[in-house]
């Protein structure tokens, strides 16, 4: 059992980072970890943060380790914003903690999950903190790719390139971790792409394969105008419906935990002004939270999509790759058969251009049926 | 939203507002206060908060009085009461009421409180509703049931055109609804709302989207200089614009239904789906799918996509007009 057991189909990449827990001089104080979502970014670098804190070099099954692991090692602090940036005040808060010793290991590691969420005035203020490293203070930086992130941060940092997993290896964690039955996760992974926290839920959560399933079949069933704002109109509401399932517990369990550290009732329906005030914060928070979260199952619902007509060029061109939506075959059967290669390229630019502008704030179901009438199939 | 007053049958002993709408539960409130003084002009009110309440209160001021005299006691916000007060409540609802004594208790909804409700419609209560005020349906309905109350005839234009200006805050809407029936006489027509609200209603981005969609070019540029001249965000409009393609397809869609049941399908107000199928003599479906096309992008540029949102919201409504009919050879 190694520390690194979780970090799949990331072999150049690890060979990077063991290295530098071995070598001192190939350790450097600031580390950038990019690759697409679900490759792995964070658990990447809690293993990082593990092999350096463990006196092993990263055995897997020591307190370091698996604290480290979790993400509960008084050494190491994660950074996962749920809003939409990380503020300039956060960025200092962090860089106060970063002058700090260790505790108890050999190393301090912060680490920034979506340093692509940094605002320009929080990332200036990380910076500072980059060009004059505190010995034994490791930042390790996460975001979908070095364009993410501003280039004053970048060269300062070393770069650790995370690809796609391949579907088997993901496949193989959802049943060596999760317990997942091995066809399933063969299933779950390739229709996830790989994502491995998405082919998790694909695996365990069969409103979620029902969801998809809806998404998928939606390509078949665009001809009107009317279908295609109606299909806009559906694909907004499945992604509020998982959002809301995501979220619903979670913000309960917030408010109540909120209230026990304030010593306030939580049963009772008028809370005092101060208390109040807290509880307006954390809704606020908790909005910022669920918008994100609204836009990236949009976006995921997205890929999904886009992934009926890849399948379908796939096809068309006889290559023997396996589709991502072996389950889905006979949707992607007709659509390839309604639709010529230019079309279907068409279709694929209609997708990019919707997920592009829903980035861009553009009102998510406006960017959706616009997108919706691009891919209405002939009569 | 009923007339609540009926004078000719006495108030029972026990009323129950239930509802979120603020100001209907205030009204109703009012009416069965107005209501008991026809009978008892001496009437005395006590008024009790849930967020002030302290435990026997209840039971204190529901006792008879020593010089007699009839008493009501409105009970406010049901929906955050504490224990305490739930429990005189129902232990008032136990006891056979006193004579001259009428109790109102007010509940915006949830689920608190449900025993005192269950105890209330038992015993016989008089339930009056405050149902939430949202969409431009209900909105539209209020505004048109004012007007009725007042003993006003109004125009579907009228109400359409003062929702759109006033709509916002339900409070506002029926603040200036008094005011057209205080102000004004006859019957109240589009002109007249425009006349008091032209201001607001102009630079609506409704206007500049009606003229638009109408396929006039020339309105639609003049209404929206004027709105981003007043200030009005360039993003409001778009989403209107947004809006009114979207309400056009979906009644073009919709098929030959009574307009009343197009609306309530789509979730619209009748006069919308009057309008949009006015409207829609000028556009066919692929016509308006390019319309949408075009305030996509447009929400786009507005939203930091392009260098000049007012010019990106300007070829936008040139777009549309373009696509209409009557521009079209
Ligand atoms: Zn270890």
């Amino acid at each position: 059992m190694t520390v690194w057991r979780d970090v799949i189909g990331q072999e150049d990449a690890v060979a990077v980072l063991e290295h530098a827990v071995r070598t001192p001089t190939a350790m450097t104080h600031a580390w950038l970890f990019t690759g697409p979502p679900g490759s792995g970014r964070s658990v990447a670098a809690r293993s990082f943060a593990a092999a350096l804190l463990c006196p092993d070099g990263g055995c897997g099954t020591c307190r370091e380790c698996r604290t480290a692991l979790e993400g509960t090692h008084a050494d190491v602090d994660v950074i996962a914003t749920e809003g939409l940036s990380i503020k300039v005040e956060q960025a200092r808060d962090l860089v106060a903690l970063a002058a700090h010793r260790p505790s108890v290991g050999r190393y301090r590691v912060i680490i920034v999950e979506d340093a692509d969420r940094l605002t320009e005035r929080a990332a200036d203020a990380l910076l500072k903190a980059l060009e004059e490293p505190v010995p034994r203070t490791v930042w390790m930086l996460c975001a979908p790719s070095v364009e993410d992130v501003i280039i004053t941060i970048r060269s300062r940092s070393r770069h650790v390139r995370l690809r796609t997993p391949p579907v088997e290896a993901v496949a193989e964690l959802l049943t060596r971790r999760d317990g997942v039955d091995p066809p399933m996760a063969l299933y779950a992974a390739r229709a996830a792409q790989s994502h491995v926290g998405l082919a998790r839920r694909l695996a365990r959560d069969e409103h979620a394969r029902i969801r998809r399933h809806d998404v998928i079949t939606m390509a078949t069933k665009i001809v009107s105008v009317g279908d295609a704002m109606g299909a806009a109109g559906d694909l907004m509401t499945i992604a509020a419906e998982e959002s809301a399932a995501a979220s619903g517990e979670r913000d309960a369990a917030e408010r109540t935990r909120l209230l026990e550290v304030l010593g306030a009732d939580p049963t009772a329906r008028t809370q005092p002004p101060h208390i109040r005030s807290q509880l307006t914060s954390l809704e606020k928070e908790q909005k910022a939270r669920a918008t994100r979260f609204t836009r990236d199952v949009v976006d995921r619902a997205l890929v999904d999509l886009l992934s009926v007509y890849r399948d379908a060029l796939v096809l068309r061109t006889g290559a023997g790759t396996a589709l991502v939506n072996e389950d889905g075959r006979q949707v992607v059967q007709r659509v390839g058969e309604l639709l010529g290669p230019d079309d279907l390229l068409r279709a694929m630019d209609a997708i990019g251009t919707a997920r592009e502008r829903i980035d861009a704030n553009v009102n998510p179901l406006l960017a959706l049926e616009a997108m919706a009438l691009d891919l209405r199939l002939p009569r | 939203m009923s007339d609540q007053v009926a004078v000719h049958h006495r108030v029972p002993p026990y009323v129950l507002v239930t509802g979120p709408e603020q100001l209907l539960a205030e009204r109703a409130v009012a009416h069965t206060l107005d209501e008991l003084r026809v009978t008892q002009p001496d009437l005395e009110v006590i008024r009790l908060y849930a967020g002030a309440y302290e435990a026997g209160e209840l039971t204190l001021h529901a006792s008879p009085s020593l010089f007699g005299g009839a008493k009501c006691i409105v009970v406010h916000d049901l929906d955050e009461a504490s224990d305490d007060l739930q429990a005189d409540l129902l232990a008032t609802l136990a006891v056979e009421p006193e004579p001259d004594l009428t109790l109102v208790v007010v509940h915006k909804g949830g689920a608190r409180g449900k025993k005192v409700l269950d105890g209330l419609r038992g015993a016989g209560a008089r339930v009056l509703d405050a149902p939430a005020i949202k969409t431009d349906r209900d909105k539209s309905d209020f505004a048109a049931h004012e007007f009725r109350r007042a003993r006003r005839k109004a125009t579907g234009e009228a109400v359409h055109a003062l929702v759109e200006a006033v709509g916002k805050d339900v409070r506002e809407l029926a603040a200036a609804c008094q005011q057209l029936i205080d102000d004004t006489a006859g019957v109240i027509d589009e002109q007249v709302v425009l006349t008091y609200h032209g201001g607001k209603v102009e630079a609506t981005g409704f206007r500049v989207a009606d003229a638009a969609m109408a396929g006039d070019a020339g309105e639609a540029l003049r209404l929206l200089r004027h709105a981003i001249a007043v200030g009005v965000d360039p993003v409001p409009i778009v989403a209107v614009l947004a809006q009114q393609a979207r309400q056009l397809i979906a009644v073009g869609s919709a098929g030959r239904g009574r307009s009343v049941d197009v609306a309530r399908d789509l979730g619209l107000a009748p006069w919308q789906v009057d309008r949009a199928r006015r409207a829609l003599g000028g556009w066919t479906a692929d016509a308006l799918a390019t319309c949408v096309h075009a305030v996509a992008a447009a929400d786009f540029e507005v939203k930091g996509g392009g260098r000049d949102p007012v010019y990106a919201v300007e070829r936008c409504v040139l777009t549309i007009t373009g696509q209409h009919a009557r521009n079209r050879t």
